[in-house]
């Protein structure tokens, strides 16, 4: 009885809205509003910077360690260092960092650095190129900053000197820290004694 | 003993914060000799003058912008200008919203100031339709009004690491806020590009000069991720992300990306930064846990708490926020002996999910030393770890995520310290 009401006073209801609105063409939302423009091609690679660590998005130019230490000193010594060693802390420590030790979680001082924390070269390209230098983001052009990613890369001892760094051998460099990465499993964790 | 508070000079204090915020303080760029400078807030003005009876004459005229007493100052803790932090004055806030003035903030390439009519959020990669919005675009769209609370997940640092009995609750933990936000569900937006199947994660970039992106999974994007433009009211403010910014209930505030100007679909995380040398947690082990974006369940008494002093023994309210990223509160526990006993406090506001809740206590001091302390439970059974339980997981030189219980010492005389071994 009580149900038949209800269902009678909704008709009612939807009637009148129907009625009373000559703009009404349903009131049930759809999958899609059609809202918004489609972007040009132009539009989109404009924004598209990003690089992937199979190497998608790392643009045409190269670049040796040898060019990115003329840059760096340049560019990049001002804030982190002459040699990449940081001013704490406020600039990172950029290379230098312990090699072969990666029990970071016994002390927050041991230093992090490409070479012992990264674990995929390629962050290191999309980094520099979308945000260093701190004060001119998105002024070094591609070779520029293949040459500083070579540079610091070799620093670390993970690219020979005299090496050509470029689309294909950029996402071909193996990071030591990348087998340390684990994902998170917090999750269902009763906390207390049993916090993960 | 008393003495305590006062002797604690606000150089002291201000220092505190810097170390607990880990921001960067950067002025006169660039150069090698760029000043390491904390900015000190204006000191509050002398006491002002009321009336001795305001019965007696008129009050000021109406303004167009209203403002807060002239005897209440909160104030934020700004470090660093290019890129810094500002915390929120945990202490001096009431209920659970956080005045959007007062919301924490982390910046790393400044505050940009952008056109709103100009800006677009532009949604492509593996999706059927690449689409980009205006801002009023966005708008049209049926929106959602909720409260959750964003923090960083570096918030508590200072006091994992470095504590010291002088921090305030703002010093402890000033990196989380509470608002009210509008705008619309992210899986909106997905069903407008029409997102594909083989889409797992999306890339959220922010439009400053940080371009600062993540990678989210897309299941977050369907489940309750929003892109939202009000908060508490108004608009958001600058520093919050004007005109529109991503909000991922419960994940950890750097994912929550400011001035939002590109979402990618792809079959794989991005590894940008800010997810593989930034925010990961070293664990004992040799393991580095990455994408931990869920925010555990915390709780902090924010009064009584350092520099406060209980002027006697008797009845005492002990007050603080509660929350978890994973759902909603259920219980807070209040130990008022150290952690021996535990008492259930009252859980004042609505249970909202992923959102602030404010609980209270009342107490009576007996006068002797005291350890009080607060333990949070939510919905999915979890309850808050102490310090040591904690410690023993994730090792003392672990990142982000120090949600462990945290309490204050109330001393004969009154005098409040902060204790984070618990
Ligand atoms: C004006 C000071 C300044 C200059 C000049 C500068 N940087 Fe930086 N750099 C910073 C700051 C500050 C950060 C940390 C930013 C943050 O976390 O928000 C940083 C971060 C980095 C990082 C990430 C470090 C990490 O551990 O995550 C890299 C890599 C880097 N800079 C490379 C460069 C390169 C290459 C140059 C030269 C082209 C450069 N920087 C020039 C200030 C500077």
């Amino acid at each position: 009885m009580r149900r038949a009401l209800v269902i009678a006073m909704t008709l009612a209801v939807a009637a009148c809205r129907a009625e009373a609105r000559d703009d009404y063409l349903g009131d049930k939302e759809p999958q899609r509003f059609g809202i918004g423009h489609t972007p040009t091609p132009a539009e989109v690679a404009a924004l598209d910077i990003d690089v992937s660590p199979n190497g998608a998005g790392l643009p045409a130019g190269s670049g040796t360690p040898e060019q990115g230490a003329t840059i760096y000193a340049a560019k990049c010594a001002s804030c982190h260092g002459k040699n990449g060693e940081g001013m704490a802390p406020a600039y990172p420590q950029l290379v230098g960092g312990p090699k072969g030790v990666f029990n970071f979680a016994s002390d927050y001082k041991i230093p992090r650095t490409i070479g012992n924390y990264w674990p995929y070269s390629t962050t290191l390209f999309d980094y520099i190129r979308r945000a260093m230098p701190l004060t001119a983001p998105g002024s070094l052009t591609a070779d520029q900053t293949y040459a500083l990613s070579a540079y610091l890369l070799n620093r670390e001892g993970l690219l020979p000197a005299g090496a050509t760094l470029d689309a294909r051998s950029l996402p071909a460099i193996q990071m030591p820290a990348r087998s340390h990465f684990v994902p998170d499993d917090r999750r269902g964790s009763t906390g207390g004694p049993k916090v993960r | 003993m008393a003495e305590t508070t006062s002797s604690i000079s606000r150089r002291k204090l201000i220092t505190g914060a810097a170390v607990a915020a880990g921001g960067v303080l950067l002025t006169n760029l660039p150069g090698a000799d760029a000043q390491q400078v904390t900015k000190v807030p204006a000191p509050p003005p002398a006491s002002p003058v009321a009336p001795d009876d305001p019965t007696k004459v008129p009050g000021a005229p109406t303004t167009a912008v209203g403002e807060r007493s002239p005897f209440v100052h909160p104030q934020r803790a700004p470090v660093g200008e290019i890129t810094g932090t500002s915390l929120t004055p945990l202490q001096d806030l009431t209920g659970t919203i956080t005045p959007s003035d007062l919301h924490f903030t982390r910046i790393h390439a400044g505050i940009p100031t952008i056109d709103p009519t100009k800006h677009k959020l532009l949604i492509h990669g593996l999706v059927d339709r690449p689409v980009e919005f205006s801002v009023d675009d966005l708008k049209r769209f049926p929106a959602v009004t909720r409260v959750h609370f964003v923090e960083c997940s570096g918030n508590g640092r200072a006091a994992y690491r470095t504590p010291k009995p002088e921090m305030t609750p703002q010093q402890v933990d000033g990196m989380t806020s509470n608002s009210e936000w509008t705008g619309v569900p992210l899986a909106t937006l997905f069903r407008e590009a029409g997102v594909q199947t083989a889409a797992k994660w999306f890339l959220a970039e922010g439009g400053d000069a940080s371009l600062l992106d993540r990678s989210i999974p897309v299941s977050k994007g369907h489940d309750d991720a929003l892109v939202v433009w009000g908060q508490n009211g108004e608009p958001l403010r600058p520093e919050q992300g004007f005109p529109i910014r991503l909000l991922l209930p419960g994940y950890e505030g750097n994912a929550n990306v400011k001035w939002l100007r590109r979402i990618k679909l792809g079959a794989e995380p991005f590894m940008t930064r800010w997810e593989t040398s930034k925010y990961t947690d070293p664990l004992p082990g040799d393991k580095i846990r990455m994408f931990s974006f869920e925010m555990d369940a915390k709780s902090i008494i924010t009064s009584p708490a350092y520099p406060e002093r209980l002027t006697g023994p008797g009845w005492w309210p002990i007050r603080g926020l509660a929350w978890s990223g994973r759902g909603r509160i259920t219980r807070v526990d209040v130990s008022t002996d150290g952690g021996k006993t535990w008492l259930a406090a009252e859980l004042l506001t609505a249970l909202t999910n992923k959102a602030h809740v404010r609980f209270e206590h009342m107490w009576q001091w007996n006068g002797n030393e005291s350890l009080i302390m607060s333990r949070a439970t939510d919905d999915q059974g979890y309850v808050q770890p102490t310090m040591a339980q904690l410690k023993a997981v994730r090792g003392p030189g672990t990142d982000y995520h120090f949600n462990s219980i945290r309490a204050w010492r109330v001393a004969r005389d009154g005098v409040v310290t902060f204790e984070a071994n618990t």
